[in-house]
């Protein structure tokens, strides 16, 4: 499936969208006017707005601490989700989770999770509700490089591909397990080979590629609701702001991490689509400038909302209050 | 009421049977639990016959994987009733259950729920060591989030069990081995028992023994055999969280005298939370402090000299009754 000029220019929005809100927290840090720490997905938008172009609005998303870039590509509403971040009572979790806990089931982001592998074998479980109730959705679970060498992964890997469920893991090859890079944490030289190990396709795709990504999260999401299985899809990405924002990234290769920032995606995207004459300089202004007004919106809205109520504390503990 | 004469394995079955033939969201999953199988202890036997394989679903030995496909399908609508074997096994799961079906319905606001209910078996006393004899409750009370209750008797194991299902929030549900077999009336059909709400298995004036599980008859036995030195009461718990405080005032108050047995060990176990409990609410009322009768503090020990004296035993019960008594 290739994608048309009118995904990919949704695509675009979609991107512009993420890196306006993640620009806006960045200059919030830096200003100090927000206090948090925070995972930045810079260097990574492509890939969920790529993954999400193939999704439907009921669909489920997992996704982990760095899942801002994902939680926006799936819908959740820009205003509520600042306001989370930012600990205040109109946020998608009213404050209770934070950026590290995003739940928005109204948009299908279902579970963020702290926990690095913690959500692939939930994912497992939402494809297989929507299996027993036959309501054709695909579940889509994120995680990081890092994620592959926890045993979750296995379990869940294997799980997956005994029961045939419609969920297509997606493994954002950043190629950092927090401060440490990956070639002292594995042997394997693509994570997707060890799809072969489940019984299950293994794709490595470069997540950064726009065209190609959206290819290969078409086939595996419609390999999922065609009742085909699971699939794993190895993106490769890069990680821009280190593990967290102020990570000095002493671990880093020097020569490589500034390869990667030349070849950021996001400039490569734009000059893609004026090249291809998908859009004007002018059209993708207008759309960035668009994505600059939201972001902006939703980061007043957030500083106008009151922060939660201590009496909120002993809410949602259990469906009853109990002190 | 209607009961039938049936052992607790043959009363979990029946809840089970009756919770997957009244709602379609209920489905199990687990380690052995198809036919002809039917589970380690056959608990489920009959239910993948009856049901088919799809409700009643056969996994690998995967721990995490189990109750993370649990979470997930609980958050979207299903009931799951996961089984992991024996409650040593929570340890290998314990990130998808305490950091995120104990968290999901808080960390989301409300936005979500996580209603599943995990069975697990607790050993003891059959010689199958350190890492399959522990009763590790009071790691589950610890962690806000999470139900935990205890069933002593086939009756209140069918009704528990079925309030477990039918509840909001995630449950661990723990079934004493040592009382499969034993024989108990069971109300045929509906049974619930609500959770929360411990039971006076014995009424009694002078000493208050609060305890649960297993236990329950060793207090029983005990406080039959001190008929007429001392009358001691049993108050049976039932459910751990959430617990019955008015109960255990109610006795407590009464007889201004207790001890908690429980056969997980002692330090930092649930007796150390009760015994906390009531020298707080009636510290000036009581006559003799709060004793435990508690497991040893040790790894639970294969041989049967060595197990018989790591766990608690009636003559401990006993001892402990006629102390506060004094």
């Amino acid at each position: 499936m290739t994608a048309s000029a009118e995904t990919l220019l949704d695509m675009y929005r979609t991107v512009s969208r993420i890196h306006a809100c993640d620009e806006r927290l960045r200059n919030l840090l830096n200003q100090g006017k927000i206090f948090i720490f925070y995972y930045s997905p810079r260097g990574q938008e492509i890939i969920p707005a790529a993954v999400s172009a193939c999704l439907g609005p009921d669909d489920y998303v997992v996704t982990t601490y760095r899942g801002l870039h994902d939680e926006i590509a799936k819908g959740a509403p820009l205003r509520e989700l600042m306001a989370e971040i930012l600990g205040r009572s109109d946020g998608t979790c009213r404050g209770k989770g934070g950026p590290m806990h995003i739940s928005d089931p109204r948009s299908g982001v279902m579970v963020t999770t702290g926990v690095v592998g913690g959500g692939i074998p939930i994912a497992n479980g939402l494809a297989l509700a929507s299996k027993l109730q036959g309501d054709g959705r695909v579940t889509v679970v994120n995680f990081g490089d890092g994620a592959a060498n926890i045993g979750a992964f296995h379990e869940a890997l294997n799980l997956a591909a005994v029961w045939n469920l419609p969920v297509v893991f997606v493994c954002q090859n950043n190629r950092y397990g927090e401060f440490t890079p990956l070639h002292e944490t594995q042997r394997v030289e693509q994570l997707s080979t060890r799809a072969t190990a489940y019984g299950m396709p293994g794709v490595t795709v470069d997540g950064n590629d726009p065209i190609a990504m959206y290819e290969a999260a078409a086939r595996a999401v419609e390999r999922a609701r065609n009742g085909e299985g699971p699939t794993l899809l190895e993106a490769m990405t890069y990680r821009f702001m280190g593990h967290f924002y102020g990570d000095q990234m002493p671990y880093m290769d020097q020569d490589e991490y500034q390869a990667a920032l030349a070849a950021d995606p996001l400039p490569r995207f734009r000059a893609l689509l004026i090249e291809q004459g998908h859009a004007t300089e002018e059209d993708l202004a207008a759309i960035e400038k668009e994505a600059g007004a939201e972001a902006d919106d939703a980061v007043e809205f957030a500083f106008a909302s009151p922060p939660p109520d201590p009496s909120d504390l002993f809410e949602d503990v259990y469906a009853e209050v109990r002190r | 009421m209607t009961t039938v004469e049936l052992t607790m394995g043959a009363a979990i079955n029946q809840a089970l049977d009756e919770a997957l033939a009244a709602d379609p969201t209920v489905f199990l999953l687990g380690e052995d639990i198809m036919d002809p199988a039917g589970g380690v202890m056959q608990v489920t036997k009959g239910l993948s016959t009856r049901y088919g394989r799809e409700r009643v679903r056969e996994t690998p030995i995967s721990e995490q994987a189990i109750i993370g496909a649990a979470i997930g399908a609980a958050m979207a609508g299903m009931r799951p009733v996961p089984e992991i074997m024996i409650m040593d096994f929570l340890a290998v799961c314990a990130d998808q259950l305490v950091n995120h079906a104990a968290k999901l319905r808080f960390m989301s606001g409300g936005r979500t729920n996580v209603p599943l209910t995990i069975r697990c078996l607790h050993t003891g006393g059959f010689q199958m060591g350190a890492q399959h004899s522990q009763t590790l409750e009071a790691w589950l009370c610890h962690v806000p989030g999470i139900n935990v209750v205890f069933p002593s008797t086939p009756a209140d194991a069918k009704g528990l069990l079925t309030a477990c299902i039918r509840n909001d929030d995630p449950c661990v549900f723990v079934e004493p081995a040592a009382l499969y077999g034993a024989a108990g009336p069971v109300p045929a059909g509906e049974h619930v028992v609500p959770l929360g709400q411990a039971d006076v298995k014995r009424p009694g004036s002078d000493v208050t023994l609060i305890t649960y599980g297993r236990q329950v008859h060793d207090c029983l036995g005990v406080a039959a055999a001190l008929e007429g030195e001392i009358d001691v009461e049993v108050l049976d718990l039932r459910s751990l969280v959430p617990w019955d405080a008015e109960a255990m005032l109610a006795s407590v108050s009464k007889t201004r005298r207790a001890v908690v047995v429980h056969q997980a060990v002692r330090r930092c176990g649930v007796g150390a939370e009760i015994a906390a409990f009531l020298s707080e609410e009636l510290w000036g009322t009581l006559l003799s402090p709060v004793l435990r009768v508690a497991g040893k503090d040790t790894p639970v020990p294969y041989a049967k000299e060595l197990e018989d004296f790591h766990l608690p035993s009636a003559a401990d019960i006993t001892d402990a009754v006629r102390a506060v008594a004094k």
